[in-house]
Order: C-alpha cells, then structure tokens, then sequence
C-alpha cells in the first residue's frame, strides 16, 4: 500500500539517523530488537479503525503529521509540569531525553533511579530481554515504533526488601518545538524487587501545539512487590499521546495504577496486566475529562494467568462538548485461575448531547470457579437530583457542577499522592465552578 | 401569601390537575388529602417547578408575584420549599456542603451576607436539635444509604436551616413508623410561625394527628372538592373517599 508507504517514510529516515547516531552505544541484541520492531512497524504501518483493536480511534491525524525526530538542542523549558512536591524524588524528561539539572539529586538507599540510555550504554546486560518483556506478543504498532526509535528514558529498579517512602516522579515534558511538530519516544522500565515497595508518579505535559508522545512504561513486580502507580496525562490540547503500560506481577504481588487523563487532543493508553504468580492483587483506576473535540481512548487487559487472583477495575469519564470516549475493557481467565476474583466497572457521565462514548467489556472465562463481575453505565446528570438541588435555590449551571464533581470525586478522594490530587481537584474547579467551594472544616 | 386558581396542569401528556382553587395566608397549615391518583403530588411539584409538568391554564400567585413565571431556583430562593416525599440521593455531596451552596444562595438573593463555615456549622447544630438529626449524618453524602425515617428528618432538617415562607410537605408521613414520625411531626410543629405558611400532602390522617391542620381540603380529580376545619381529617378517617367521589364537581 502506497499509502502506508509514504506515511512510514520520514520514519524510516529517523530511525536510520538513531542507529548511527547509537552505533557505539548501542548493544547487539537491542539493535537487533529495534530492527525487527521498525520492520513490524514498517510492514503493518498505522492501523486503521479496520482493526478491532482501533476500531473506535482514528489515527489518521497522526499517521497525516510529519513529525520531526532529530535531538533538539534546548535549554530547559519551564518546569510548569514537573509537579511541586517537595519531598519528592524525581527524573526528569525533555522530549524523551534526560534532563539531570531538572530531577533530583542522589536516590535513598536501595532505589536506583537513572536514565535508560545509560544503562543501556554501559550495562547493558542488566536490560536484556527485559525490554518488552511485558507488553504481549503482538504490543501493536505503536509500541513497535517506541521500541525502535527510544533514544531514553527512566529506568527504576528497586532491590528486594527495600520500601521507598517519598514518592518518586518520572515527569516528561514536552518543550516548545522551534519547528514544526515534534515525536518523542519515552520509554520507562520499573523493576520492583521482592517486596518491595515503591509509588510512582509518572506525569506527562506540553505546550498547547501539535506533538505526539509515543511512551512504553513497563512495570515488573517480583514476588510479595507493591506498587502504587499514578498516571497523570496533561498534555497540550493539541498533542498526540499514545502510551502503552505493560504489568508482570509475581506472587502475591499488589499493583494499583490510577490513570488521570485531562490533556492531549488524540488520547490512547493501553495497559497490558499479567499475573505471573499466585495470589497477586491488581487494582486499576482511571479517569478521563474530556471537552471540545478530545477523544481519549483506554484499552485494558487483565490476565489472570494463575489462580487465586483478585483484579478491580473502576474506570469513569466524563465528557462535555463533542468529546469522544473509548473504553475497552479485556479480563481473560485462563483455564487453571481457579478463585479468580475480578470486577470491573466503566461509568461516563455525559454533559452534551454531541459527547459520545463506547464502553465494551469483555469478559473471557476459560476457568469454572471463579468471581467475575463487570458493569458499564452510560447517561446524563439525574434530572431528579438537578432539581431537587434546584428546589433548594442552587442555580441550574452550578447544580450541574455539583453533580458533575460528585460524580468523579469518589475516584478523587482515592488519590493518595497529595500534589495528584490537588492538580486534579485545581482542573475540576477551573472545569466546574460551581461544583467545589470552600470545603466545610470539619 | 398564596392564592391559586383554576389551576390546571398536566403531568406528561395526562392532565391531572383540573380547576385548583386555594388560598393561603401566612401562619396557616392546610392540609391536602385525597386519594390515590387525585393529584397531591402533582400539585405539590407543580408549585415547587419540576420540569415535565405543564400548567395549561389558570395562576399562582406567591407573595403578590406569578410563581409560575419563576424557575425552580427562583421559587426556592424566594421562600418555598418542597420536603420531597423521595428525597434524591446524591452521592459525593455532602449534606453540609450542599446546605451550606443553597442557604447561601438564598441569603444571597436576599441581600444577606454569606455565611461563612464557621457560622454555618453554628447554624447546623442548632438545627440538628429540631429533628434530633445525628450530626455524622449530616456530613455523609446528600440522603445516601439513609433509610427512609432518616431522608425525612434530613428534609425538614433542610427546611430549618433554609427557613422558608412556604414549606410544601408531600406525603412526609409515607414509610415511617410512629416514633419517627412522631420526631418528624414535632420538628415541623417547631417550625411554625406566623411568618410561615404550610401545605401538608397526605394520604392518610395519621400525621394530622400530630400536625393539626387549620383547613383541611379534600383533592379529587385534581379539584378541591370539599374543604373544611381539623375535624374533617378524622370524617375522612373514618369514611374514606368514596362518598366524595361521587359527589357532582363545584362549578368553575
């Protein structure tokens, strides 16, 4: 196809300028991965809602976009984005690569927090075949292209036994292209020891100008592990962000993640969930606002591959304007994951009649005993609680807040990073004037 | 304070209220009885302004203005108040919260200065002590997992603290057993005034029994068909309805 050709081509000529540039750098094996990654790249090319996997998501506008690849030289941006916690441990991106007079100083004791090029330069063996480790056999064309063409990254590794106590950031931060829009490859690679403990912020930002954000953050949690993970996506109105995560659990293992999306124009996270051992818990949480012409799509996969696993799913949005919503939702329970326990929930909340969303669960169930619940709503704010907030002399625009902050605030008071909840809190006051005063002191 | 007349309106595409005729002064409470279908509800949410009600004809008028031109926000803001017969819940807003939006708006309307938490939270236990409302109650999300006896001591609870002129009680006595509707009564009779008027929609005279009424008035078909003193409740007790429906409708 002529098409996919031409669409590939400025690619293919970023993605030989990355091998030259990396030639001394650069390991035999991942060359050799990143090869066969731009091949799979260049030989299925973008997919088209054809696929069932994008059958909700065009990606032409990006697939149309000639993105330039080259590093640029550029002085910080504004550190508007890196979130303001003190107390924080931080690493910090500028278009995919490391920018060390942004992130902090010396890690504590047991964590290792540094930038994957590094690794990859000089101890390469400690990343062999853990890259894309998690992400399945067929990760999809995006992850493909990340795969071939990250030039960095974080890469965290936390040693057995030990608990971090501050939070840790990982913060990407597009900068101001000079010229034309720009495509940026983060890649993360998180190595939680045998229980272990580590939560991890990872927060993505940008100028409100087209660029696309194509990041692969994969996540490895041995045995008895816990992470808490957060996502907070605050990407410019006009940005491409297209973001895969990749979960192995080992035994007994506890991974929560809670997904925060308010930026971006074209939104796409795919999380891809297995368990590797007995006993692990996976919590995963998600909210979306969407307005204008956002369309923001979410792909998740649990696979209980061992028995006696417990997954929660709680995914909300809420959409206004002529948004676009997608949520798709895969649990697979394979044949010996008996005493699986897994739930999953979709609600979005829609304040227009032009906001449209798609909410498909689908539940796979090979094992006989098991626990699986899953269930999706779709409506408008309760004209019975519009009025009765009414009646009681609240204006129709300011009910409308109320109930709209009421609708996501049970997923916000579950955020425990203090600084997330607060950015998230600030957007639904700017969002919602009426829905959140002054709180009443208890 | 209220006068109403030949109302009619229409609840979807029924029309239900056919020819009301009422008037109400301040300091009174008049209760409406009328059975199953006659158009309690309907005329209690007619007068607080749901939408998907329409008034095809006739006119309130509430302290001297047309009620019926004012939206549901206009109507609360200016001293009428609906204790909702199911009241809504609303989860992830708090009752103080809600409260605290709504007498503000109210005393905004008013000319008043908002109150601020502190002096609301003040207001707030005194409140409480009318319908002896546990105060954690009022910190949980609006009506949320209340039972029935709680949802209704949270409206009259909400009528304290917003102090309306016209307090509008739709079937406040549906669900509760006798002490709770017993506390519930008393908190309503706390809350008489010369200031206030109210209208008590009831099914059965029981609550009239702890509520006396000045007038009670029979609703049939969306008319009042016959109004009279306290002691007609208690005819209707002991006669039902059935010897009122047949009775030829008052001329328009």
């Amino acid at each position: 196809m002529t098409a996919v050709a031409s669409e590939t081509g400025t690619y293919r000529a970023a993605f030989e300028d990355l091998l030259a540039r990396r030639a001394s750098r650069e390991p035999d094996w991942n060359r050799v991965l990143r090869e066969s990654a731009f091949a799979r790249f260049e030989g299925a090319g973008f997919p088209t809602t054809r696929l069932e996997d994008w059958k909700y998501t065009s990606v032409a506008p990006i697939a149309r976009t000639v993105f330039r690849h080259e590093p640029q030289a550029e002085a910080p941006p504004e550190p508007a984005g890196v979130p303001a916690d003190p107390a924080g441990l931080r690493i910090v991106f500028v278009d995919g690569h490391h920018a060390p007079s942004l992130s902090t100083g010396p890690m504590p004791e047991g964590l290792e927090v540094t930038s994957l090029a590094t690794v990859l330069a000089e101890h390469p063996g400690r990343l062999e075949g853990r890259i894309g480790r998690t992400l399945g056999e067929d990760p999809g064309t995006f992850v493909h292209l990340n795969t071939a063409l990250h030039e960095d990254g974080a890469f965290v590794s936390v040693a057995p036994g030990t608990v971090v106590e501050p939070t840790l950031y990982l913060v990407f931060l597009a900068a101001e292209p000079r010229s034309g829009p720009r495509a940026s490859y983060p890649r993360a690679l998180v190595l939680a020891g045998r229980a272990s403990q580590l939560r991890l912020v990872e927060s993505y930002s940008g100028p409100d100008l087209p660029y696309l954000t194509n990041a692969v953050t994969e996540i490895v949690l041995e045995d008895g592990a816990v992470v808490d993970h957060y996502k907070l996506q605050r990407e410019g109105r006009s940005a491409f962000h297209v973001a895969a995560m990749g979960v192995a659990q080992g035994r007994s293992s506890r991974f929560s993640s809670f997904s925060i999306a308010l930026g971006g124009g074209l939104v796409r996270n795919d999380v891809n969930q297995s368990f590797e051992g007995e006993g692990g818990e996976c919590v995963l949480n998600g909210l979306f606002l969407a307005d204008g012409t956002q369309h923001m799509d979410t792909h998740t996969r649990i696979d209980h591959a061992r028995p006696h696993c417990t997954s929660r799913e709680l995914y909300k949005g809420v959409l206004d304007g002529s948004a676009r919503g997608v949520f798709v939702g895969r649990i697979l329970v394979r044949q010996d994951a008996q005493k699986t326990d897994a739930q999953q929930t979709n609600k979005n909340l829609l304040l227009s009649r032009d906001a449209l969303v798609q909410s498909v669960p689908q539940l796979e169930i090979l094992a006989d005993d098991v626990k699986c619940r899953h269930g999706s709503t779709t409506g408008q704010l309760d004209p019975a609680a519009l009025f009765y907030l009414r009646s009681r002399g609240i204006d129709e625009a300011s009910a409308r807040d109320l109930l709209t902050y009421a609708f996501a605030s049970d997923l916000v008071r579950r955020i425990e990073v203090d600084v997330v909840r607060e950015t998230v809190a600030a957007h639904l006051r700017g969002r919602l004037p009426g829905g959140l005063g002054e709180e009443v002191p208890s | 304070m209220l006068q109403i007349k030949d109302l009619h309106a229409k609840a979807g595409d029924r029309e239900i209220l056919r020819g009301l005729d009422l008037e109400v002064t301040a300091g009174q409470v008049h209760a409406i009885m009328g059975p199953n279908g006659s158009g309690k509800s309907t005329f209690a949410h007619v007068l607080a302004g749901r939408p998907g009600y329409t008034v095809t004809s006739g006119e309130v008028i509430y302290k001297g203005r047309d009620l019926l031109a004012m939206s549901p926000e206009e109507r609360g803001r200016e001293g009428v108040f609906l204790a909702f017969q199911y009241p809504v819940e609303i989860p992830g807003v708090s009752n103080v919260y809600f409260l605290k939006a709504a007498l503000n708006a109210i005393r905004k309307h008013r000319g008043q200065s908002e109150l601020d938490a502190m002096d609301f939270l003040a207001l707030v236990k005194e409140k409480s002590r009318v319908v002896d409302i546990d105060e954690a109650l009022v910190r949980r999300p609006v009506n949320e997992g209340f039972s029935g006896g709680e949802k209704k001591r949270n409206e009259i609870f909400q009528m304290a603290i917003l102090d309306p002129a016209l307090a509008i009680l739709d079937e406040t006595d549906s669900g509760l057993d006798i002490d709770a509707l017993r506390t519930v009564a008393a908190g309503i009779n706390q809350l008489r005034s010369p200031a206030r008027a109210m209208i008590v929609v009831t099914h059965y005279q029981r609550l009239l029994d702890y509520i006396v009424p000045d007038f009670v008035h029979v609703l049939i078909d969306g008319r009042i068909v016959l109004s009279g003193g306290k002691e007609l409740a208690r005819e209707l007790e002991a006669k039902g309805y059935s010897w009122l429906e047949t009775a030829p409708a008052p001329a328009s």
